[in-house]
């Protein structure tokens, strides 16, 4: 039998009133009421540890970096006890034939109960040569993992959306998880990274109610992805004054004004930066006086500028904005206007003439 | 003038557009001039005011004047579907363009051809050209409800989740086109069309009351079609 998570905390030198501490602190992050923190205590007593394999597919590893720093589920040994991580290449242990031993025990083992986490995400093109672990392409081990997993958490922007590696023109045709995997419940956790607090909540939500978060179409976890940055920025009353940084370092950005016109997309990106924050609620972009860049948005590499309000549109050849293209075909409209007005009125006074 | 003008009226004056037609006409061209300006002041805000925030709210009355007159555009619309089954048949020609019938296609050409100066006279019409009905039903009609669908998505963002805006708008336009972004970007390159439209349309409506052979601004603020000569109208009304 498998320690249950209580178990596992105890051994760890956790003490009650912390564990207690612990669930009341992952009832508020999860908007659950104080009702909750006995549920939670109670799950996290009696059940059994989930099975997680933790498999990395093209990316940068910037997903497990952010898992490892979570404050808020307690530190980061604990949270990597509470759910038994059977298979992550970067964080265990064990290399080489015997890490990949691991995948088959666990599918052996706990067939159809264990949670697949994705980070990464396969390409296809040059038959998916492109990412290869133990000798064959990521796909493959995907796909085999997938196929008796019970839920797929796809960890950042990779395998949720495809990310940089699937950003135009995208050579190895990188593709996110849902793409490749349709017969299993996806639950998609963007950002690059996301935030560790949020990675690791969404985790507790499945163990503690023995079901995926409530999600929102895109296949986000409601509580986390429900808001947009700019519904909840600090600097929003600056937004709606009318105050903006016009320049870097100009007297707007010294004062800590709205970062609008330079590009700030938190009005058009989901996510909980500015209300959880990052490294135990430090601070998160905008705080340090940049835009957000939308990084938890569907490709958001290609909907740059970010440093600019309007999208760059690349379709022209040349790099333009909704502005450019519909002031130039408006002027182009009131010339051509212009134009026929000339002609009709030279054709009116010929008629005139005839006329008379 | 000329002796075409002052001929006398053998053919009567046609009762066009009924009076709620008119107000919707009038409404709706308000409202969407606010609707662009200020829409082009919340992609590309204001010089940044001085003082403290709590002082100001200069950004949020221009996205009340968006939101409001993006509500008034809105409801100003279903009116107008209704009227267009209530009212008389020229309140239907924008909604349902006679686009399988060889006569109309033949009307849209030779309108083409009287713009291209290839003809002498325009033909003469009741309700509006098929030129005028092709134009209005597929650059105006069909923009309109692409504007207020993307921005009842937009706007629903800020109302949140659960609300109806949202779910009816935002939660499933924004997965369509992409993400939050394009539907901005697509909401403003639009926005321009309806800026090209309206150069076409002033300037259409102004040459047509002079230049054709019917009325065309006074008959949207009166109702009243007048004729300028005596023959045949085209459109069998």
């Amino acid at each position: 039998m498998t320690e249950t998570f209580y178990e596992v905390m105890r051994r760890q030198g956790i003490t009650r009133r912390s564990f207690l501490k612990y669930c009341s602190l992952t009832a508020a992050a999860l908007g659950l009421g104080p009702a909750f923190v006995p549920k939670i205590a109670h799950a996290m007593e009696n059940k059994p540890r989930i099975p997680v394999i933790w498999l990395h597919g093209l990316e940068c590893t910037c997903c497990t970096e952010s898992f490892i720093r979570s404050a808020h589920p307690l530190a980061k040994d604990v949270i990597l006890s509470m759910i038994s991580l059977d298979y992550d290449d970067t964080i265990m242990a064990a290399a080489g034939e015997q890490a990949e031993a691991i995948i088959d025990e666990t599918i052996a083992k706990y067939d159809g109960n264990f949670i697949l986490a994705c980070e990464g995400n396969p390409p296809l093109n040059q038959d998916g040569m492109s990412c290869i672990i133990a000798g064959k392409p990521y796909l493959e081990q995907l796909k085999h993992a997938a196929a008796h997993c019970k839920a797929i958490i796809s960890w950042g922007s990779c395998a949720s959306y495809g990310c940089v590696q699937a950003a135009k023109p995208n050579p190895t045709r990188a593709v996110p998880i849902h793409k490749v995997i349709h017969d299993k419940p996806i639950i998609k956790v963007p950002g690059c990274p996301p935030i560790a607090e949020v990675m690791t909540s969404v985790i507790t939500y499945m163990l503690t109610f023995d079901q995926i978060p409530e999600l929102d179409r895109q296949g986000r976890p409601k509580m986390f992805y429900s808001q947009r940055i700019h519904d909840k920025c600090y600097r929003r009353p600056h937004f709606d004054a009318g105050q903006f940084v016009e320049s870097w370092d100009d007297e707007g950005a010294r004062k800590g004004y709205c970062l609008y016109k330079v590009g700030c997309k938190g009005p058009t990106t989901y996510n909980a930066c500015s209300t959880t924050r990052w490294n135990e609620g430090t601070s998160f972009p905008i705080q340090a006086g940049h835009g957000c860049i939308g990084c938890s948005e569907d490709g958001f590499w290609d909907k740059g500028s970010w440093y600019a309000r309007l999208t760059d549109i690349k379709q022209f050849g040349v790099e333009s904005t909704a502005d450019v293209i519909g002031g130039t075909l408006a002027a182009t409209v009131g010339a051509a206007t212009a134009v026929h007005l000339g002609v009709s009125v030279v054709k009116r006074a010929q008629q005139k003439g005839d006329q008379e | 003038m000329t002796t075409m003008a002052t001929k006398p009226h053998a053919e009567p004056a046609v009762y066009v557009y009924e009076a709620p037609l008119r107000l919707w006409h009038w409404v709706n061209a308000l409202s969407i001039v606010v609707l662009i300006v200020t829409g082009y002041l919340i992609a590309n805000p204001l010089p940044s005011v001085p003082g403290e925030a709590s002082d100001n709210f200069l950004m949020g009355y221009i996205r009340f004047a968006h939101f409001a007159a993006g509500y008034v555009l809105a409801i100003a619309f279903l009116f107008r579907i209704y009227w267009a089954v209530m009212g008389n048949h020229h309140a239907r020609q924008l909604f349902a363009p006679s686009l399988f019938n060889r006569d109309f296609w033949d009307g849209v050409w030779h309108e083409i051809k009287w713009y291209a100066f290839a003809v002498k006279e325009p033909r003469k019409y009741t309700g509006h050209n098929p030129l005028a009905v092709v134009v209005m039903h597929f650059l105006f009609l069909w923009l309109l409800v692409f504007m207020i669908v993307t921005g009842f998505a937009l706007y629903g963002e800020g109302t949140g989740m659960g609300t109806w805006q949202y779910e009816w708008f935002s939660a499933w336009v924004i997965p369509l086109m992409g993400q939050s972004q394009d539907v901005h970007t697509w909401h403003h390159l639009i926005m321009w069309a309806m800026v090209c439209f309206i150069i076409i349309h002033v300037y259409v409506a102004i040459r047509e009351d002079i230049m054709s052979r019917q009325s065309l601004i006074s008959t949207m603020i009166s109702g009243w079609r007048m004729f300028k000569d005596d023959r045949r109208v085209d459109d069998g009304h």
